[in-house]
C-alpha cells in the first residue's frame, strides 16, 4: 500500500478503521481518501483494504491563506 | 460596540463579529486567547496529511462555538481545490469553505478564472462558497452568477502586511457587488481593517498580521476594536469633504472681541 506517499506493507486483510488505529491514527480527527474516493465516516469500518490501494490520511492545521503546497503536503493526483 | 441589532449574515448564519482570524502561524497554545482577544466567531483553517502518534489535533485548541472556515490553500487549480474542499466537508466541519487556488509561488496570487469554476461546482454541491479573489469586477460578478456566498478581494499580497494596496478596486466591488464584501490578505494593522469596514466591508480577515506581532493577543483585540469602530463610522455615514477653504465648527457669533 502506499500511504501518505509513502510505501507500507500490508500484513492481513483489515478494515479502515483497524488501519487507522493500529497505526496511531485517531479515526475521528482524519478523513481518509482511497484510491481518490472519499471514505466517509460511517464507511471506515467496512472498507476492507487491499495491498495495492493508495491511501492519503488527511487533517487540519492551522492555517490563514495560500500556504504552499509543499507544507500543506497533499500528495497531488498525478503523483500517484 | 456592534450588538445583535447589526448582524452579519453568512451562509444564512448571524454572526456579530466581523473579524475573520486565520489560525495559522500561532502555536497551538496561544490560538484560543487569539481568538478570544480577537472576539471572532469564523476561523479558517487548513488541510495537511495526519501524522501518526499526534493527539493534539488544533480543533481541540480553538473555541467550541467556532464557525470554522477550511481554505483550499495548496490548489493551483479547481480540481485541487474541489477535492480539498471535499476532504474538509468529510472531515465534519460543517459547509463552509473559503476558496483560495493559487497557481503562483511568488506573490501568492488567486487564478480568477479558476476560483470561478470551482465556486460554480462547489456551490451546486451544496457548499457556503467565499472566494479569495483579485479584485476584478467583472471576475466578481462571475462568481455571484457561480453562487459564491460572499467575495473575499485581496487589499495586498498574502501575509505582506502593506495595507489596503487595491483600494479603489475593492470600493468598486463593494459598490456594485450585492453580497458581502470580506476584505482578505495583506491587512497588517488595525488602522487599515477600519479603512476597510468604514468603506463599507463586511468583514476583515487577517492572520499574519496578528501572528507577526510581538503581542498577538493584543493585536488581535485591537483588530477586533479596530474593526467595530470602522463597522460603527460606516453606519453613522461619514462627514463630506471640502474641496476648497474651511468651515469653523464653532458658533460664528457671540465673540469676545468686537
Amino acid at each position: 500500500m502506499k500511504v501518505n506517499g509513502k510505501y507500507l506493507q500490508l500484513l492481513y486483510p483489515m478494515t479502515l478503521q483497524e488501519f487507522l488505529e493500529t497505526q496511531g491514527f485517531y479515526p475521528n480527527r482524519v478523513v481518509t481518501e482511497r484510491n481518490g474516493e472519499i471514505v466517509t465516516q460511517d464507511a471506515i469500518a467496512n472498507v476492507t483494504l487491499k495491498e495495492d490501494d493508495v491511501l492519503e490520511i488527511i487533517t487540519f492545521m492551522g492555517g490563514g491563506s495560500g500556504l504552499p503546497y509543499a507544507s500543506v503536503k497533499i500528495q497531488r493526483k498525478k503523483d500517484k | 460596540m456592534q450588538k445583535k441589532s447589526d448582524p452579519f449574515i453568512l451562509g444564512g448564519k448571524a454572526f456579530h463579529s466581523r473579524f475573520i482570524l486565520g489560525s495559522g502561524k500561532f502555536s497551538l497554545q496561544l490560538i484560543r486567547d487569539v481568538m478570544e482577544y480577537g472576539g471572532s466567531e469564523i476561523a479558517t483553517i487548513a488541510l495537511r496529511r495526519a501524522g501518526k502518534n499526534s493527539p493534539e489535533n488544533i480543533l481541540d485548541f480553538l473555541p467550541e462555538n467556532l464557525t470554522l472556515l477550511p481554505n483550499t490553500s495548496g490548489a493551483r487549480n479547481a480540481e485541487e481545490a474541489v477535492r480539498i474542499a471535499r476532504l474538509s466537508r468529510a472531515l465534519g466541519c460543517g459547509d463552509f469553505v473559503k476558496i483560495e487556488v493559487i497557481p503562483d509561488s511568488k506573490y501568492l496570487l488567486p487564478d480568477n478564472t479558476e476560483t470561478i469554476r470551482t465556486t460554480e461546482i462547489l456551490a451546486n454541491e451544496g457548499f457556503y462558497v467565499l472566494p479569495y479573489m483579485y479584485p476584478d469586477l467583472i471576475a466578481a460578478r462571475h462568481l455571484v452568477d457561480a453562487g459564491a456566498a460572499a467575495i473575499m478581494p485581496l487589499g495586498a499580497p498574502i501575509g505582506s502586511n502593506k495595507g489596503l494596496r487595491t483600494k479603489d478596486f475593492i470600493q468598486i466591488l463593494i459598490d456594485e457587488i450585492n453580497l458581502p464584501i470580506i476584505v482578505d490578505a495583506g491587512i497588517g494593522a488595525p488602522s487599515q481593517a477600519c479603512e476597510a469596514m468604514e468603506m463599507g466591508a463586511a468583514a476583515v480577515m487577517a492572520n499574519t498580521a496578528v501572528a507577526t506581532a510581538q503581542n498577538a493577543a493584543q493585536m488581535a483585540k485591537a483588530f477586533r476594536l479596530a474593526i467595530e469602530a470602522g463597522r460603527c463610522a460606516y453606519l453613522a455615514k461619514l462627514g463630506r469633504i471640502l474641496e476648497h477653504g474651511a468651515e469653523a465648527s464653532s458658533p460664528l457669533t457671540g465673540f469676545l472681541h468686537d
